[in-house]
């Protein structure tokens, strides 16, 4: 997935927001699964819709190719207001769903060329689009196999080819490095970061190192509600705070219990983690814990292999923000329950 | 309609693809053929069964006979193919989420459920063809010729009435996510249409009445009613498909 896109098929893009959410609500039964969302999307912008499982990513996505209604609120993408069965919003939009399916009996060259159909291209343009798009995911040679042989990283490459066919100006990825292998997931996101300025994708994941490789805004969903939005230098500047790492020498697990106790009762700590020889202290005062950090140490009797201030993350952003799920509010299978609430 | 033509394409590869088409035809050229031949050779065969226990004086097999044999047939098994072509067509994308890739690209929901019943149709039509070919045929071999223009306009009725088996689980299939729901629908229909066939004010416009005036045209009768009947038909298949359309605009995927 090398090759560089090529002119879009699309016409020239209404003025504003790529995408604009006014108040979604989606209610299923008892389950609200979204639950009056605002969200606006620069045009040209890599955007990362960040959750924990359940948090109403991909609910948002499916209002917003149309394939959802919300029970409340409204959307306009690319300047077409959102509604099931409208044309004029798939012509601008590119969708690839977390699992994609396809026709089985059907070769991925011939879903390529149904798909340029659909979208207005027709003899040697389609062919050629259609060509670009198999070298470009790098499904040249599977190209005239049956996708019923595909394997689930193939799928999702020809579910990337579909989605970029027309040059769409919104790109809609639910979820799409899941099934990738390594290499597969590095070539996606650099095709992603590629479309930078060129179309505006919106990016659904919990991998939050993917989004911090190639998103410039991101939003952070949980539980239905946006718990925030913005540029991601300021979201970390705003919500991550200092965090100090340490590496304790092996075999003095007293001591960094010890350590560990007294690092949580300082007073410009806010969070220690202990885990698999990794301490990580999340501090309100940076220069006072610089200050008082190494004493508690060397007062605990713990030999450090090594001690850094990191860089915060989009993951301390999302924990400062979302937390860990309470274990009451995680299923069976571990996932977080959607919140429940009672007829309105 | 937008990207119809394209979705009609995909379909009719579909129904190729998948051998729909060619079982059907082959199954319709057997019921075809195996008509006239039942029709001539039942009197043998039941003497054949019978032997001497049983006494029973049929009149000598006709041309007529050998037509009636095949409505019979196309009548029963070709409902029931029909109800089986129509049921996983809307409910099976639905589930398996290939609706939903369609209908994220340029394609109207109308074009999405009109390109599907064109293809069902499509495929009865063939069909009915092939075995009608195949019964004029035999019936020639056995019995005598019938006018080609009579027996095609008769096969065109016979077609309309699977079309309209086809459009009645078609809209079960539109209606729920399940192909048993939408084929049990179909199959019910089967069975209330069959009841209220025998009321003569109502009978002869369900497309269960065709069978007559495809009768008539067949033979070469005189003052055959078609235009009634064809039009209750036809009306009854795009009604059938326009309230498919209202809930399946409506529906989320």
């Amino acid at each position: 997935m090398t090759a560089a896109l090529t002119g879009s098929v699309t016409t020239t893009a209404p003025a504003g927001p790529a995408i604009e959410a006014r108040g979604l609500s989606k209610r299923f039964g008892a389950i609200l699964a979204l639950d009056g969302l605002d969200l606006r999307v620069p045009r040209g912008s890599v955007f990362g819709l960040l959750g924990p499982n359940g948090a109403g990513k991909t609910t948002t996505i499916r209002i917003l190719t149309g394939l959802a209604r919300p029970t409340a609120g409204s959307a306009s993408v690319a300047g077409v207001e959102v509604a099931l069965d409208e044309p004029r919003l798939h012509r601008r939009v590119g969708y690839l769903d977390q699992d994609p399916r396809f026709y089985s009996w059907m070769k991925g060259r011939e879903l390529l060329e149904l798909v340029g159909r659909l979208h207005g291209l027709a003899g040697s343009e389609l062919r050629t689009r259609v060509g670009e798009m198999l070298i470009r995911t790098g499904l040249v040679a599977a190209a005239d196999r049956r996708i019923g042989g595909y394997s689930g990283g193939m799928r999702q490459r020809l579910g990337i080819a579909q989605a970029l066919l027309h040059g769409p100006d919104i790109l809609f990825l639910d979820e799409p490095v899941s099934s990738l292998d390594p290499e597969g997931r590095r070539d996606l996101l650099e095709l992603i970061a590629g479309l930078r300025g060129e179309a505006t994708v919106v990016f659904s994941t919990h991998v939050l190192s993917d989004v911090e490789r190639i998103c410039d805004r991101v939003a952070i969903l949980d539980r239905g509600r946006r718990v925030t939005e913005g540029p991601l230098e300021e979201l970390l500047a705003a919500h991550a705070r200092p965090i100090f790492r340490l590496v304790p020498a092996s075999g003095q697990d007293e001591a960094v219990a010890t350590l560990v106790e007294r690092l949580r009762a300082a007073t410009w700590s806010t969070d220690v983690a202990a885990d698999r020889g990794l301490v990580r202290v999340t501090v309100s005062d940076a220069d006072a814990a610089a200050a008082g950090l190494l004493p508690l140490v060397v007062a605990a009797g713990v030999v450090l292999e090594s001690f850094e201030r990191a860089r915060p993350t989009l993951e301390d952003v999302f924990l400062e923000l979302v937390g860990p799920a309470p274990t009451a509010e995680l299923d069976g299978r571990g996932f977080v329950r959607p919140r429940e609430v009672g007829p309105r | 309609m937008s990207g119809f033509g394209a979705l009609l394409r995909k379909e009719l590869l579909e129904q190729w693809r998948t051998t729909r088409l060619p079982v059907v035809a082959t199954v319709f050229l057997l019921v075809g053929l195996s008509s006239p031949l039942l029709a001539r050779f039942t009197p043998e065969i039941l003497k054949a069964v019978g032997g001497d226990q049983f006494q029973i004086v049929l009149p000598t097999p006709t041309a007529a006979d050998a037509y009636d044999q095949l409505a019979k047939n196309l009548g029963q098994f070709g409902a029931l193919i029909a109800v089986l072509l129509a049921m996983g067509s809307v409910a099976t994308e639905k589930e398996r989420g290939t609706a939903a890739l369609i209908l994220t690209k340029p394609a109207g929901r109308a074009a999405f459920l009109a390109a599907k019943l064109v293809a069902i149709a499509t495929t009865l039509g063939v069909a009915t063809v092939i075995a009608a070919a195949g019964a004029w045929f035999y019936t020639l071999v056995l019995f005598e010729p019938l006018a080609v223009p009579g027996f095609a306009a008769a096969t065109i009725l016979q077609w309309l009435a699977l079309v309209a088996f086809a459009a009645i689980t078609f809209l079960g299939s539109t209606l729920t996510r399940s192909s048993l729901a939408a084929a049990g629908l179909g199959v019910a229909s089967f069975i209330v249409l069959g009841i209220l066939s025998i009321v003569p004010t109502i009978g002869r416009y369900l497309p269960t009445g065709l069978g007559e005036p495809a009768r008539g045209l067949a033979l070469g009768q005189p003052g055959v009613d078609v235009l009634g009947p064809t039009v209750a038909s036809v009306v009854l298949i795009g009604v059938l498909a326009g309230i498919a359309w209202l809930a399946f605009r409506r529906q989320e995927l």
